[in-house]
């Protein structure tokens, strides 16, 4: 039986102990006509060879493509040290540390990450992450509707150069909570949001502006100025970050004359796989006075009973677990692997590590670009400056340069038809591991597509 | 320094790297064309440490955790049943890690493949007719049903729905997903034998009812044997029924919670198809749904066209209560319960129910044999089951905490303590079916051990654990005294 080690004698002993003739007996409280059927339409068991052999077929399916898409997940090299050591056993099958005596070495981590993440932020504290980017956005939307006490609304602004799938996510979360978000729309030419587009909502009551740097099209916002703008109209500031970009940008605790309220972002760049989606982690710091609204897990430093320092949960009196209705999310977890993963990726870079990553990152998708663009008919949609993504316009519909690319084995990007309408145009990507070689590939590709 | 709380920063040196993992440095011009006024200023403190340092440091703080590869684990509801390690090889093979969410149809369609069989053995398994993988935890995925439910009314017109039930006994997750979802809780008392009250359930419901959530069996490790009336009686409201998956394991295999008439449910892949904890996440939460709650499943499912699949999109589902992470949830999790599902296959999957229900039925026995007070003892456990320590906290001042710590020094991990909430002094004890009987054994012989000592020398009891990295920690002073990052001195 896989899985399950008791013997046919051990069976007799455990049933002999309770007093019942068969394991069906210990089911007699369950009426009978609810008892289930046979589950025929499961499967017959598989060896572990057999179940290898089967997905091992499936992911090979997927494989051979040279992938030039980031619209939030990115291709880095991941050190072999990060998941040999986060998928260690301690680790793997250990759970939420509710038994902090028996549970140092997640805590300590934990620590360890808020203390990084805090410090790639420039923020004052942070959470023990939470799902994903999108979901934490949502997070933060809530929170800074608990925190802005100036604030007697339920309204926040969003800027449409933040992720699409983000403003999706954040509007599906809290939607039912009679939250409104109102869209600020980005400047057509420079691919940002300007402080004049917000002009027209200065003087009413929102309870944040929320900043994605960079935005989505990869393009670098005014954070300072979009930061005092908010702050001098009584507005808290979520800041949108990818944790790449603060090795070279500066961090959301700087912006402006007095700093962003609120972090979020995606963790998955920090050393987690592209994996389908996940699971990644969203991180979240925030400054000190805003604490007790965060939600999530946090990790303090303390001593024990002997004095001897030690980590334990706290502030749990904002957690569902003691709080119920009134606490400040349902959520009960972090993504502790994912989390931990990208613990033991930060400290393997360092600060001058991540620097190289995003130096890369950022000179391979200029190569990129200036190659595409030297193409017939292909520009470049924005005038700004740009971290690791470009957004370029293509003489013809981007859906079907996509796919006759993607024919040739280049997943050449992210289309903006369905979500901005921009039908020729689309995102572009060339992280770290992207070579020179697979760059020309790419252009000569797309000179073929287009020709 | 105390070496033993080391951290990562007290061993970093300045100019110390581990060169060879971060690409050779940029040439300053390649970041020329970036605003001065952007750049930052000064270098975030990350750890300046070697690779080595790095690996010993966390190899040596992980070996401080209990988990389920060292110790039993039987923390109640949480299901630490043994992750196989094939499924973990299985999701971290290439062609799955390095797939892009956004990466098209043609190019993942290994992928969706194992997505595909998932959501139809879930549907069986459950007995439900619909399935979205997407929620990323158990309580994104309440979130999800209770946004389905919100979203089936609202589509009827029918506003005056503003309640949504919960019995006295649930997870704290339960009342803070129905405020998520905009509803007031209204909090059903359970009877002594673990039931919910019939009669106080019927008179909650109403015209304001927009459904109730319960875990069946119930989180006093029992099952709700009046199921069918509840159902009618939320159902004839006009509410939904909403089941909590948390216990699901106990009944894999031996009923459905769609032939107990819930609507709408959710499943811990983390518990009951063996995904690991990971020190708390990340796990999955997928959702099922009765025929009349389909259209509004989260999105991203995967759809099937003749030979090849693809993602459901919008125009499939109108209705859908939209999009809960930027991309399918989490995904690698999902790989992980694909490869338990076919390990398992039907046979296996029958089998779960009644192994995990055998050693829970087991160890209740033994342990009043030995001297404990079962919760409920005219019930038979489900997968999991309650004692209480009232008798010997009064007794001797040893309180269930106090034994809790103290299986730790017997290698034991200690059960969920304090819930549910309306039984005193309890400890929740959830075995798995993957643990063997002298596994089982081990435990109740510490277990009987600590009772020996709790009546002739408390103070043993109350001091513990002694063998543990530290003692109990000061809780008031982590609060108090925040110190949630840390600086240099």
């Amino acid at each position: 039986m896989p899985y399950i080690p008791h013997t046919p004698d051990d069976v007799q002993v455990m049933l002999d102990a309770i007093g019942v003739a068969r394991i069906e007996d210990l089911f007699d409280e369950i009426p009978a006509h609810l008892k289930a059927g046979a589950l025929e339409k499961l499967p017959d068991g598989l060896t572990e060879m057999e179940v290898t052999a089967l997905m091992s077929a499936r992911a090979r399916q997927d494989e051979g493509a040279v992938c030039f898409i980031g619209a939030g997940a990115y291709e880095h090299h991941i050190p072999a040290a990060v998941w040999e050591v986060a998928t260690r056993g301690e680790y793997y099958t250990a759970y939420t540390p509710y038994q902090a005596e028996a549970s140092q070495g997640t805590l300590q981590t934990i620590y360890e990450y808020q203390s990084m993440i805090a410090h790639l932020t420039g923020m004052d504290v942070s959470n023990a992450s939470v799902y994903d980017g999108a979901s934490g956005l949502a997070e933060a939307v809530l929170m800074a509707l608990r925190a802005n006490r100036k604030s007697k609304t339920n309204r926040v602004l969003m800027p449409t150069a933040v992720h699409p799938l983000y403003r999706r996510a954040t509007r599906d979360i809290v939607t039912n909570q009679g939250v409104t978000i109102e869209e600020v729309p980005f400047c057509n030419e420079r691919g940002v949001t300007s402080v004049d587009a917000l002009a027209q909502y200065a003087g009413e009551d929102y309870a944040a502006l929320v900043i994605a740097q960079p935005n989505f099209f990869g393009c670098l916002e005014d954070v300072d100025a979009l930061t005092d703008w908010a702050h001098a109209n009584n507005m808290l500031v979520i800041a949108v970050v990818n944790p790449t970009s603060l090795a070279l940008l500066k961090p959301p605790g700087e912006w402006g004359e007095n700093g962003v309220d609120i972090v979020v972002g995606e963790g998955q760049p920090l050393g987690v796989p592209l994996s389908s989606g996940g699971p990644y982690f969203g991180f979240m710091c925030c400054k000190q006075q805003h604490v007790r609204q965060m939600p999530g897990r946090i990790i303090g430093r303390t001593v024990d009973m002997d004095g001897k320092p030690g980590f334990a949960l706290t502030l749990q009196a904002r957690e569902q677990h003691i709080r119920r209705s009134k606490a400040t999310s349902n959520i009960c977890t972090n993504q502790g692997l994912a989390m931990t993963a990208a613990t033991i990726y930060m400290s393997l870079l360092g600060a001058d590590g991540l620097a190289s990553v995003a130096g890369h990152c950022h000179a391979n998708t200029n190569l990129l670009a200036e190659k595409l663009c030297s193409i017939n008919g292909v520009t470049r949609r924005f005038a700004s400056s740009t971290f690791h993504e470009v957004v370029i316009e293509l003489p013809q519909s981007a859906n079907l340069t996509l796919k006759a690319l993607a024919a040739k084995n280049i997943l050449g990007g992210y289309s903006l038809a369905p979500a901005y309408g921009f039908d020729n145009a689309m995102l572009i990507c060339a992280t770290e591991v992207r070579t020179l070689d697979e760059i020309e590939q790419y252009a000569a590709a797309l000179a073929e597509v287009l020709a | 320094m105390n070496r033993e709380a080391q951290l990562i920063f007290d061993v970093s040196k300045a100019g110390r790297r581990a060169f060879s993992q971060a690409p050779k440095p940029v040439a300053d011009d390649k970041l020329s064309d970036l605003p001065a006024g952007l750049r930052r200023q000064s270098k975030p403190m990350l750890p300046e440490v070697s690779e080595l340092q790095v690996v010993r440091h966390y190899t040596n703080l992980s070996s401080k955790n209990f988990a389920i590869d060292k110790q039993f684990y039987p923390l109640g509801s949480c299901t630490m049943k043994y992750n196989p390690r094939g499924a973990n090889r299985a999701a971290m093979l290439p062609g799955f890690l390095k797939r892009h969410p956004l990466a098209p149809e043609s190019h993942s369609q290994g992928y969706l493949a194992c997505l595909f069989e998932l959501q139809e053995f879930l549907k069986e398994v459950t007995g439900m007719k619909g399935v979205s993988l997407t929620p990323m935890a158990g309580a994104q995925g309440e979130f999800a049903g209770v946004a389905m439910i919100r979203a089936y009314h609202e589509a009827r017109n029918d506003h005056a729905r503003t309640e949504i039930l919960v019995p006295e006994a649930a997870h704290g997750t339960n009342p803070a997903t129905a405020v998520m979802c905009g509803y007031k809780v209204r909090e059903v008392p359970v009877n002594n034998n673990g039931d919910v009250d019939l009669e106080a359930l019927k008179a909650a419901c109403g015209p304001q009812t927009a459904g109730l959530m319960m875990t069946n069996p119930s989180t006093c490790g029992v099952f709700e044997r009046q199921i069918e009336a509840i159902a009618k009686a939320v159902h004839e409201s006009g509410g939904l029924l909403y089941y909590d998956g948390a216990n699901l394991n106990a009944i894999l295999g031996k009923v459905r919670p769609g032939d107990m008439g819930f609507d709408v449910i959710h499943m811990n892949l983390h518990k009951t198809f063996a995904t690991p904890h990971g020190g708390g996440g990340p796990g999955a939460g997928p959702v099922g749904v009765s025929e009349r709650l389909k259209p509004f499943l989260p999105t991203p499912i995967v759809g099937q066209d003749g030979d090849s699949y693809r993602w459901l999109s919008d125009a499939d589902l109108p209705q859908t209560i939209g999009h809960l992470s930027a991309f399918m949830g989490n995904a690698g999790v999902l790989l992980r319960a694909y490869y338990y599902a076919r390990a398992l296959g039907r046979e296996g999957m029958l089998r779960v129910g009644e192994y995990s229900s055998l050693a829970a039925n087991y160890m209740l026995k033994r342990l009043q044999q030995v001297g404990y007070t079962a919760a409920y003892p005219e019930r038979r456990a489900s997968h999991e089951f309650i004692i209480t320590l009232a008798k010997e906290s009064k007794a001797f001042d040893v309180s269930a905490m106090d034994v809790a710590k103290r299986l730790l020094d017997y290698n034991q991990h200690a059960p969920t303590t304090y819930f549910p909430l309306l039984v005193p002094e309890c400890l929740l004890i959830e075995p798995t079916e993957t643990e063997t009987k002298e596994a089982l054994d081990e435990f109740i012989d510490a277990m009987a051990k600590i009772l020996e000592e709790a009546r002739e020398n408390p103070e043993l009891v109350k001091g513990a654990p002694y063998s543990q990295p530290v003692r109990r920690l000061d809780d008031v002073r982590a609060a108090r005294e925040l110190n949630l990052v840390w600086k240099p001195a």
